[in-house]
């Protein structure tokens, strides 16, 4: 049977709970059940700055189709407590369903639309059957309520129990394996709690989509790190900070590729670890969040002056200061491109879904080796933290380059005095790099202005050769670097609005824009990749001609439209922006893009989330 | 010495004779004159070639200040940082590629001040890195301002009032900090401090080496002549500074795992570094024989042993990545 808007297998579900009590897994579970049966996911989790008691929620939208976000609406709602079911019963739709435990919840107190179908569940007593049977201790067994409501959603779906068990077999492998029997004996139990009659009257439904190729399901920050393993990043530093640090912990539990991962006393540290191990020779980064990122201002002005390949991540989060240390915004943009005092070339590269937060990864250390300057990678919360199903990367498409690196001829030829010219001016502004402990390539660094051997050199003559050899590398890697990675465009080529975008609402966008469509709007997107060098050529050229421009970022004073103005003088004249910490979904893209359209409105905020 | 066996590396000996000379770079030098750097250099170049270390196998780190313009005039691979970041930039160098010598080179307001958060958490990683500090008790390049060491109340003449603050024992800290080798030398006593520093780069893991170092311009107190002054004890005559091991002190630790061997020693240390009196001890106050940082994270990731960070080959001549990632994917394909 279909849903309310006629489209089969297109549901969103939440589950939630205290922080620590499984939210996580039974998200997991509920995601790895659907994918493994051909659907596509996006879930989207929410948690508070805290470890345990907080609530924390997971939305999942699962569709037929790719799907790179969540929609407003919760279609089914389950939980075993009930400030989860205070908090979020009322963005249930009319028709949906409210799996409950009855002990705890009593729905007639709840702010909770007409037509809601209530299924009561008593955990406990299904809890007690399972250690009857089994002579677990039933202490050990509250974690599987996490089971039951999984279970349960999937009766009420119609969804075949033999699709939760091959999810468990996946998920407790090796000494774990003996989990998934137990936790079958729950689902069973949670199967036939739900009654038919209460199944006959729940509209939403999900089908199996047999013969869909296995995908990866990952979260933005395992994505970065599955690219940094594939460039061979082999030293990354970092301070522990959220959301970041689960990328840098995802990979110390990864010895086995002989990355040097390095807990460092704070972020100082952490990017000039990283420095120097680039310096040496390695492929380095450094992966942080706002306040993280801060601290590292002076050391990346440092690497800039010094043409060191480093390669930075900031996973933007709600700033300023400690801001929303676990929400999402993309308040760092013209932070990133002005960084640190002075002028130096640094290279701003925002990836927008999970499989940009891979190849963007990879390719990042190759214009850092390129262009021997930092490379800043604005990620963020949405995507570093959210969980979408994607199509295996494709590996024939990375090739490494590290650029200019030293040969013996060029040892011969530019060598001075015994040492080498490190820093010897060029046409493209980029020298031929040596690595210390390399016969003949003796040179030094400096903060200070230096010469061509690295010596400081605070003569005017020198400054103005110096500084615009470095400056002259933003030119080279603008022409450089190919159109199709500096903009990316979607839809058709006319459109009634032009959306301008960058980086994570990118997935809501494309997700509204059939949806638009059917609506009678018609849409496109351009999507900004390459922040700086800015591509004010490639933006004027898809901007001049739109009808109807619109910026969306989850910012208050929409950054990129400003620099959009500043870089090309288009001024945009209409913005959906978000500042309430939680990502744009697609109902929002949707609504915000209608108002424009109908009404003419300057700015739209968004607001949906909790 | 707690361990004859030095941290050198075979690959990092010259091979062909080299002098002091080897190691000096012609870059013009514009320290003060008579000033107490000039000293550290002359030891350092010194103790390079007597190691009989290839120029390009050694990387000088510095941070910033008078003496952080140090590798300038050397004629190593010299890599001049930022204020109070020598520390960080150093230990990632030697951690990425740890067959290199590397040295770390500052001074007190840099490493103590600015830097003090990274010089106490190198001591707990003992990274194997030589770290000479040029302690002075002022800030120098900045003129004269009261610097970390500069005790309660003194004051130099570049102070218009005499100092608020207490100071900080550099050689007490470090040993808080589990740094494994500590020993206090002086910039004009060359000799002692040659042999300080070679032990320094000798010894396998995180190494301090307070100097002593007058500034002729800012700090009248601990001049040139106040080092070289002669002190009465008991109605005799002594130097200044007394090699604290020429009066029977072993800071060195026989056995790392004898626990009673090391609070010993390190009380004495302890004792040693706030000694009081008219004459100024130097020497090495404490030393112990531990596993490095890299020996350490090299136990889970013994591929480590094999394949330095700087090192690893990550791409075939045509540029295809080197790193299989296979079973990671399995991990996450459902």
């Amino acid at each position: 049977m279909a849903n309310q808007n006629g489209k089969k297998n297109d549901f969103s579900w939440m589950i939630g709970g205290p922080q620590g009590t499984g939210v996580d897994s039974s998200a997991t579970l509920f995601a790895h059940t659907c994918v493994g049966s051909g659907l596509w996911i996006f879930g989207k989790r929410e948690y508070h700055s805290n470890i345990i008691g907080e609530h924390s929620y997971f939305q999942i939208h699962v569709s037929e189709k790719e799907v790179r976000s969540t929609i407003d609406p919760v279609h089914l709602l389950a939980t075993f407590e009930n400030t989860t079911a205070e908090i979020h019963a009322h963005e249930l739709v009319s028709g949906g369903a409210l799996i409950y435990d009855p002990k705890f919840t009593h729905p007639e107190n709840l702010k909770i639309p007409k037509d809601v179908l209530l299924v009561p569940i008593d955990f406990d007593a299904v809890l007690l059957q399972i250690a009857q049977e089994t002579g677990e201790d039933i202490s050990k067994l509250v974690i599987m309520k996490n089971t039951i409501a999984v279970a349960a959603s999937f009766a009420l779906l119609e969804f075949d129990e033999d699709h939760v068990e091959k999810a468990l077999g996946g998920i407790f492998t090796g000494r774990k394996a003996k989990l998934v029997p137990l936790n079958m004996l729950a689902a069973r139990k949670a199967y036939s709690a739900v009654s038919q009659d209460v199944i006959k009257k729940f509209p939403y439904k999900l089908e199996p989509n047999p013969g869909t190729p296995k995908r990866l399901v990952l979260t933005g920050t395992v994505a970065v790190a599955l690219g940094k393993l594939k460039a061979g990043c082999k030293f990354q530093t970092y301070y522990p900070i959220t959301p970041a640090s689960d990328e840098s912990v995802y990979l110390e539990a990864l010895p086995e590729y002989g990355m040097l991962v390095m807990q460092c006393e704070d972020e100082i540290a952490s990017v000039e670890q990283s420095i120097a191990a680039s310096i040496m020779g390695a492929r380095a980064a450094t992966s942080t969040s706002g306040p993280g990122f801060c601290l590292m201002a002076e050391g990346i002005g440092w690497a800039g002056m010094n043409e060191v390949p480093l390669v930075v991540m900031n996973y933007q989060r709600g700033g300023p200061a400690t801001g929303l240390p676990t929400r999402h915004e993309q308040g760092d943009l013209f932070f990133a491109i002005h960084f640190a005092h002075g002028e130096f070339p640094r290279l701003v590269i925002a990836p927008a879904d999970h499989s940009e937060y891979f190849y963007d990864s990879f390719e990042a250390f190759n214009y850092a080796d390129r262009y021997q300057t930092p490379v800043i990678v604005l990620t963020d919360k949405h995507i570093g933290n959210n969980t979408q199903s994607i199509p295996p990367f494709d590996e024939s498409k990375l090739k490494i380059d590290r650029g200019k690196m030293a040969t013996q001829a060029d040892l011969d030829r530019l060598a001075l005095n015994g040492t080498f010219r490190r820093f010897a001016p060029s046409e493209d502004g980029i020298s031929i790099r040596t690595i210390p402990g390399t016969k003949g390539g003796i040179f030094w660094m400096s903060g200070d202005e230096h010469n061509e051997v690295g010596n400081m050199d605070e003569s005017a003559a020198n400054r103005i050769i110096m500084h615009p050899k470095r400056m002259k590398k933003l030119e080279t890697a603008k022409c450089e670097i190919p159109e199709s990675e500096q903009v990316r465009f979607f839809g058709p080529e006319k459109a009634d609005i032009t959306v301008v975008t960058w980086g994570s609402p990118k997935g809501a966008i494309l997700d509204a824009m059939p949806e638009l469509e059917a609506k009678g709007i018609k849409v496109n997107m351009l999507q900004i990749h390459l922040i700086w060098p800015f591509p004010s050529e490639a933006v004027t050229r898809y901007l001049k001609n739109a009808k109807v421009v619109v910026g969306v970022e989850m910012n208050f004073t929409g950054q990129m439209c400003e620099l959009v103005r500043r870089e090309t003088g288009i001024q945009i004249m209409h913005r959906i922006l978000k500042y309430n910490g939680r990502p744009i979904s697609q109902t929002e893209i949707v609504n915000g893009i209608s108002q424009i359209h109908k009404n003419k409105t300057e700015k739209v905020v968004l607001t949906s989330g909790l | 010495m707690a361990s004859n066996v030095s941290s050198i590396n075979a690959k990092n000996l010259s091979d062909k004779p080299v002098t002091a000379k080897d190691f000096k770079s012609d870059y013009h030098n514009d320290w003060c004159p008579g000033c107490g750097d000039f000293g550290i250099l002359a030891a350092v170049q010194m103790a390079l070639a007597e190691l009989k270390l290839a120029p390009w196998r050694v990387a000088i780190f510095s941070g910033v200040g008078c003496s952080s313009k140090t590798p300038h005039f050397l004629k190593t691979y010299g890599i001049h940082t930022l204020h109070g970041r020598v520390v960080p930039f150093a230990l990632g160098g030697k951690m990425a590629n740890p067959e290199m010598e590397v040295v770390a080179v500052g001074g007190d307001g840099d490493g103590y001040g600015i830097g003090a958060g990274h010089f106490v958490h190198a001591g707990r990683r003992n990274v194997d890195l030589a770290y000479i500090v040029y302690n002075n008790e002022v800030y120098g390049l900045t003129k004269g301002q009261a610097s970390p060491t500069l005790g309660l109340n003194q004051k130099p003449k570049s102070l218009p009032l005499p100092n608020t603050l207490e100071g900080i024992n550099p050689l007490a800290l470090a040993l808080s900090a589990g740094y494994t080798f500590i020993a206090r030398s002086y910039a004009y006593g060359t000799q002692h401090l040659k042999q300080t520093i070679m032990k320094a780069i000798q010894h396998k893991g995180m190494a301090l080496v307070d100097v002593l170092q007058p500034c002729p311009t800012y700090n009248n107190l601990h001049d040139k002549e106040y080092f070289s002054s002669m002190v009465e004890i008991h109605g005799q005559k002594k130097p200044r500074l007394f090699q604290i091991e020429s009066e029977g002190y072993d800071g060195a630790v026989k056995d790392p795992n004898n626990q009673d061997e090391i609070n010993q020693k390190k009380k004495q240390a302890f004792e040693m570094a706030y000694y009081r009196g008219d004459q100024v001890p130097i020497g090495v106050f404490y030393q112990i024989d531990l596993p490095t940082y890299y020996e350490r994270v090299a136990v889970a990731a013994p591929i480590l042993n094999e394949q330095t960070p700087a090192a690893a080959p990550i791409a075939d001549a045509n540029g295809k990545p080197l790193t299989d990632v296979t079973h990671t994917y399995n991990s996450i394909l459902v």
